[in-house]
């Protein structure tokens, strides 16, 4: 450890900045100056991706990083919930972390600047620098979190700066229904980590005193003093975790484990949105795009996928949780990209892009296994090429929508021209995307058609190969829409390039996606057994490219040809084209659900129940009592003579009782 | 008749049965009287009863002390001030509403 | 005259300055009122560096005791021959509300900037109203709790019923009505207790080492559970809350859901569990129960409400069933829980009424469907709405996440006497209110400060003057300082637990046994 002290023992620094960064901008520079707010915004981002890289730089070249040793790097109590059950924050430094350290902070830092061009004139601009610099710090907050709890404060953190972010222009009704539905969607889905984290926490208690001393003795070298129920380390030890599998709940005959693994999925899937609950995204393309860049395509979506992956000896320990993690991967990314032909929308595309590739990387992770572990680096790969070509497209569909003012690409057209460099990152982006040798996707896909075939989930490899070919169709489709033929819209024609602090990170993005393909990934990250399988699996590379060029050749023949060929296909195709390009109906059938069944249903005869029978009660004795009160109140005539009857009667009466009593 | 009367010195049963009789009187007055006059003099009556047996009560129980007869001078003082007051209400009900009625005088009723 | 005593005099010395005040004079009044608000503060701060010092090991020391150590005690006979005396002193659960109260307050003078109708019969009034919450927090005899409890209720019914709004009479008396039926049942509950223990003393502590009897506990509890759950809005006895919060005048919510509804909570907590903990054992589920109610109903009820008062007043039922929720689960997080969700939501809700009051003022309608786009002309009171929003639907870094997270593993943790299966499923159903939560937040203030401008009169309207801005500014910054730092607060509390929790045990244990 002591060859990377200074930068090990400052690895709270990566998160810190940004979160002092966010408290300045918003307590004092944004309602001074909003141009210094995005300046100070941005070198505070890069600053923290200095940190980052040598931290990365150190950790991967000492001993501890070959060994994929867990440091923790510092820690302190933030609260104790009683004795023995204390959250520890802190910055963990494993393998993972600081490949998410580097991704985060690269991507956050390109999006600044791009942003400075982008937002350049936006009534938002300050709050716009301050919402990034939040939600920068709570995703890397999220990346280091040692424990279950600090990874829920900054999930939920991350959720609510992307809340923030799509409502940017909270005038706009669609936008803010969009930042709404985020909200509540990944909310629904947090409700079930909510309760996975709950049970983990008190199973995880309850036989605290059995597994903490062998746990502890690891945890020492790794830096944990203080070792707690909610800590990673302890929650994910093997021991523990077959204890915990060997809890049968009696209900449909599953595990403890399970259940709380299946329950923590749910918010896995929410955040990463997995079918079912992936409506949150498209919707979310609202927001600035480069907010769509950072936090809806490169970060904070993969978030789920980094939840999973940190708890993958849970999952693993599940084999159940881990199938459901595989085929609801399997089945998002190929629903996606269906969906993705269909749209004509940029931004909306490239949203089912994103769905469509983080079923990809949940796949990849749900055919692994700890003796087989191949398809967690080749997830954990996906993910850090995925978000430079994927940032890098969102960003180039930003040029092109600064450019032409609209997100339709049917009024694009024929910008290769015009804006030259957008066009070629766009192209290297999109190549990677696709698969196509020697960019950055074709490895990462390549890892994980070969995580799922070696694995023997041939279902899941079929899916995964089909997914190749369709992605590169819908993405060629947009390229061949936007960039080539003749401009169909009018602002397509005065179309003209970005300004250069808006080009310099789409081109360092390009770079990055043309060559991160070729870093020898499961050499740095990796779970479990040592991977046997190494380098090109040249069947596998023949067929994915296959299947990548037959996507291609499909968009060549239907989207650049005089005739228009794609939309006698649709024409062709009927009532599937509608059901397709509507998203399968997804969201109205959840507005059924909310509205006709949750509002309709429980609230408003709640709300009626509340106000006429529980009050009513209340009014109904106030009412009792008043006419009771009413009546009685005859007895009292206001005259002394009937008072003194009454009281000469009484006393007679009490005469009569005692002269009985006497005798 | 006379002589045998005066020979014959009342006893202090005479006195309470006397005053038991002023006393139902007064209550009867109380009760159906509705002139307000009426019904002053009647608790007056009933006042005065009370005074007989205290100064009865006096004389034939415990004629060493004086108790009882300073009670019957505190109750008629006590009658006296009540009566003024209250025959100053009545005269100034009397001059407002010109009614001497006790169940006419409903003001504060409702 | 001791510190705590200064914290009850405070108050009621500043009230009788502003009655000696000529009415005229209502701008010298608000300024009375906000120093000697403001002096409050000061000495609360002061008592809370003192007692944060004094208190320093007693976690270790605590860990056996069962009477909760005091500080700062005053103890003067009162009535002799009944037993009464004159006892104030803090612990850390007494403290959090002293705490709770003097910030509040504060932030309620200074949102009361603008009253200008009787300005000086409403600071009397209110000052009078918040001596009796003080009183109560600091009492440890019953009696003198009790007559602190009336004085903190009677004002109230003028309060709402000359400085209201609506149906204001209405409320006013049906407040009062059902806050006074509930001190009935403790007033009976009190004296039961009195002559229960034959030691002819409503002395706290004194009581506390009394042996009651099983059945006789059997009965006591609910009684005084229910009648502090009355005002805690313990469901079905909620529906004045709803009703007096919308007619209220601003500062009076604040207090009034604030502050005044912790007055259940802490008298569950202070008096009937500690006193009776057999009681609190078996009937400890049925409260939950009733509790979990609370908590889903009051927050799928609010979907539907379209006043902003209303709204809030429903969202203060759910969240006030978090407080008995906690309080019912009878171990360490679920009493710490339920103590951090008393400070929390009465923060949370003061700046939550404290800002309909100031939209109110500007745009004359609390209708949801009336108002929008009002984030554009009021930023400040714009965010400061949705900071109160966020902790309201618990979101981490703010102090609701901090509460709702203790009390959703405080019971599902559970405890050894109720059913372990039934207390998790309710806690399980507790938690999914915290999506309910987040609709009816969102929505809600969407409608209100999203979208266009949807009323021409509101393009004139103005952001936050300086008052306003130092009231909600105070608030929001509890909320923060609680979410991200809840480790300087909570384990104040912890250490004042611990007796309550040892008697339930010991008690509990020996019930067991037979």
């Amino acid at each position: 450890m002591e060859q990377f002290s200074f930068v090990f023992r400052n690895a709270w620094l990566i998160p810190a900045i940004p979160l002092v960064s966010f408290a300045v901008l918003g307590l004092f520079v944004s309602p001074i100056s909003k141009r210094l707010a995005g300046v100070i915004g941005t070198v505070a981002i890069f600053i923290s991706a200095a940190f980052a890289f040598l931290l990365a730089w150190n950790y991967f070249l000492s001993p501890a990083g070959k060994e994929h040793t867990a440091l923790i790097a510092w820690t302190c109590e933030w609260l104790r919930y009683q004795t023995g059950l204390t959250v520890n924050i802190g910055v963990l430094v494993d393998p993972i972390s600081v490949l998410l350290m580097s991704v985060v902070t690269t991507v956050s830092a390109l999006v600044h600047l791009y942003s400075i061009g982008y937002m350049h004139g936006d009534e938002g601009y300050g709050r716009f620098f301050g919402y990034l610099n939040l939600f920068t710090f709570s995703m890397l907050g999220l990346v280091v979190a040692p424990n279950i709890i600090q990874m829920y404060i900054c999930w939920e953190l991350v959720g609510v700066s992307s809340f923030l972010l799509i409502g940017l222009y909270y005038q706009k009704p669609a936008a803010v229904a969009a930042s709404n539905k985020a909200f509540i969607v990944t909310r629904f889905a947090d409700l079930g980590f909510l309760i996975g984290i709950i049970i983990l926490g008190y199973y995880g208690y309850h036989f605290f005193g059995e597994f903490a001393p062998a746990v502890a003795s690891t945890a020492v070298k790794n830096g944990v003093t203080n070792l707690q129920p909610f800590d990673f380390l302890y929650l994910t030890n093997s021991a523990v975790l077959a204890k915990l599998a060997s809890i049968n709940l009696h209900f449909f005959d599953i595990s403890l484990l399970t259940a709380s693994m299946v329950l923590v999925f749910m918010g896995a899937a929410g955040k990463s949105a997995m079918f079912p609950l992936h409506i949150w995204l498209p919707d979310a393309m609202e927001g600035p795009t480069p907010v769509s860049a950072l936090i809806h395509a490169a970060t904070m979506v993969v978030a789920g996928v980094y939840l999973v992956a940190r708890l993958f000896p849970a999952f693993a320990a599940s084999g159940t949780a881990l199938l459901l993690v595989a085929y609801v991967g399997a089945f998002t990314s190929i629903f996606a990209a269906i969906i993705g032909i269909t749209q004509d929308d940029i931004k909306r595309v490239l949203a089912f892009s994103t769905l469509s590739q983080l079923g990809y990387m949940m796949l990849a992770l749900g055919v692994a296994t700890m003796a087989h572990p191949l398809g967690y680096s080749a997830s954990m790969f996906h993910l850090f090429t995925h978000a430079f070509f994927k940032a890098l497209l969102f960003l180039a569909a930003g040029a092109v929508i600064h450019a032409v003012n609209t997100n339709n690409i049917w009024e694009m057209g024929g910008l290769a021209k015009k804006l030259p460099v957008t066009h070629a990152t766009f192209l290297v982006a999109t190549l990677a995307i696709s698969g196509i040798w020697p960019f950055a996707g074709f490895f990462s896909k390549d890892e994980i058609l070969a995580s799922a075939l070696s694995g023997g989930h041939y279902v899941v490899f079929a899916i995964a190969l089909t997914v190749a070919g369709i992605t590169a169709l819908y993405m060629f489709r947009i390229y061949f829409v936007t960039f080539w033929g003749k401009s169909r819209g009018d602002a397509a024609g005065h179309a003209h390039e970005a300004p250069a602090v808006m080009l310099l990170p789409l081109v360092m993005l390009a770079i990055l996606s043309a060559t991160v393909g070729f870093v020898n990934f499961s050499d740095y990250v990796s779970i479990g057994e040592p991977i046997e399988h190494h380098g090109i699996n040249s069947k596998i590379a023949v067929s994915a490219t296959a299947a990548a060029l037959t996507g291609v050749f499909l968009a060549i023949f239907f989207y650049t040809g005089q005739t228009d060929r794609a939309a006698m296909m649709s024409r062709l195709l009927g009532r599937i084209y509608t059901l397709v390009k509507q998203k399968f109906y997804i969201d109205e059938f959840y507005i059924f659900v909310t509205h006709q069944i949750l509002f309709r249903f429980i609230s408003r005869p709640a709300a009626w129940f509340d106000r006429h029978i529980v009050d009513g009660g209340v009014n109904l004795s106030a009412w009792i009592t008043r006419t009771t009160g009413g009546k009685l109140r005859y007895l009292q005539t206001g005259q002394v003579q009937v008072y003194s009857l009454w009281f000469v009667g009484g006393m007679l009466f009490l005469l009569l009782i005692l002269w009985a009593g006497a005798r | 008749m006379i002589e045998s009367l005066s020979l014959h010195k009342p006893h202090i049963e005479h006195w309470l049965v006397l005053s038991a009789i002023l006393f139902a009187i007064g209550l009867y007055g109380l009760l159906s009287r509705r002139n307000a006059i009426g019904i002053l003099m009647s608790i007056e009556l009933m006042l005065n009863s009370a005074v007989l047996n205290l100064a009865a009560f006096n004389r034939f129980v415990a004629p060493a002390s004086v108790d009882g007869q300073i009670m019957a001078l505190f109750v008629i003082a006590v009658a006296a001030a009540e009566a003024v007051v209250a025959m100053a209400i009545f005269v100034a009900i009397f001059r407002y509403r010109r009614i001497v009625d006790v169940n006419r005088m409903d003001l504060m009723k409702d | 005259m001791g510190l705590v005593s200064w914290l009850i005099a405070i108050p009621f010395l500043t009230a009788m300055i502003i009655l000696a005040v000529p009415a005229r004079n209502w701008r010298m009044i608000r300024w009375v009122a906000v120093i000697g608000c403001g002096a409050h503060l000061l000495l609360t701060a002061v008592v809370t560096y003192l007692y944060w010092h004094a208190s320093a090991g007693d976690a270790i020391g605590a860990q056996t005791l069962l009477l909760t150590k005091l500080y700062l005690v005053e103890k003067v006979p009162w009535f002799k021959s009944l037993g009464i005396q004159y006892f104030v002193g803090i612990d850390g659960i007494s403290l959090a509300m002293v705490i709770l109260t003097s910030i509040v307050i504060f932030a309620g003078v200074l949102a009361s900037w603008y009253v200008n109708i009787r300005t000086k019969e409403f600071f009397v009034l209110l000052l009078t109203l918040v001596t009796g919450v003080f009183g109560v927090f600091v009492s440890f005899d019953l009696f003198l709790f009790l007559m602190f409890y009336e004085l903190a209720v009677l004002p109230m019914y003028l309060l709402i019923g000359v400085w209201g709004t609506g149906p204001k009479e209405y409320s006013a008396m049906k407040l009062t009505l059902m806050l006074l039926i509930g001190s009935a049942f403790v007033l009976v509950g009190f004296l039961a207790l009195y002559h229960a223990s034959g030691m002819h003393t409503f002395d706290l502590q004194q009581l506390a080492q009394a042996h009651f009897s099983s059945d006789f506990q059997k009965w006591v509890f609910p009684m005084i559970f229910i009648g502090f759950g009355v005002i805690g809005a313990l469901y079905p006895l909620h529906t004045w809350s709803p009703d007096g919060h919308s007619s209220a005048p601003t500062a009076v919510s604040m207090l009034h859901a604030g502050v005044l509804m912790k007055l259940g909570g802490y008298g569950a907590l202070r008096i009937a569990v500690y006193l009776l903990p057999e009681g609190a054992i078996a009937w400890g589920l049925f409260f939950m129960v009733l509790a979990t109610i609370n908590i889903i109903y009051g927050a799928f009820v609010a979907v539907m409400q379209k006043d902003l008062k209303y709204f809030t007043a429903y969202s203060s039922v759910s969240h006030c069933g978090f407080v008995l929720f906690g309080v019912a689960a009878l171990n360490m997080m679920g009493l710490k829980g339920a103590v951090i969700q008393m400070f929390s939501h009465g923060i949370m809700t003061a700046l939550f009424f404290a800002l309909i009051g100031m939209v109110y003022s500007r745009t004359h309608t609390r209708m949801l469907d009336q108002m929008g786009g009002l984030a554009k002309k009021m930023p400040w009171l714009a965010a400061a709405f949705y900071i109160a929003g966020l902790a309201s639907l618990g979101l981490p870094g703010l102090s609701g996440f901090v509460a709702e997270t203790h009390v959703f593993l405080g019971g599902f943790f559970g405890n050894i006497w109720a059913s372990s299966g039934v207390m998790k499923a309710l806690a399980i159903i507790a938690t999914m209110s915290i999506v309910v939560t987040a609709v009816y937040v969102l929505r809600g203030l969407a409608r209100v400060f999203y979208g266009p401008i949807t009323n021409h009169d509101f393009e004139k309207i103005t952001d936050a003057t300086l008052p306003e801005r130092i009231s909600t500014g105070l608030l929001v910054a509890v909320l923060f300082a609680v979410g991200l730092a809840p480790f300087l607060f909570v384990n104040m509390i912890e250490s004042s637990l611990l007796p309550i929790l040892n008697r339930l045990h010991q008690t509990g244990a020996a019930a067991f046994a037979h």
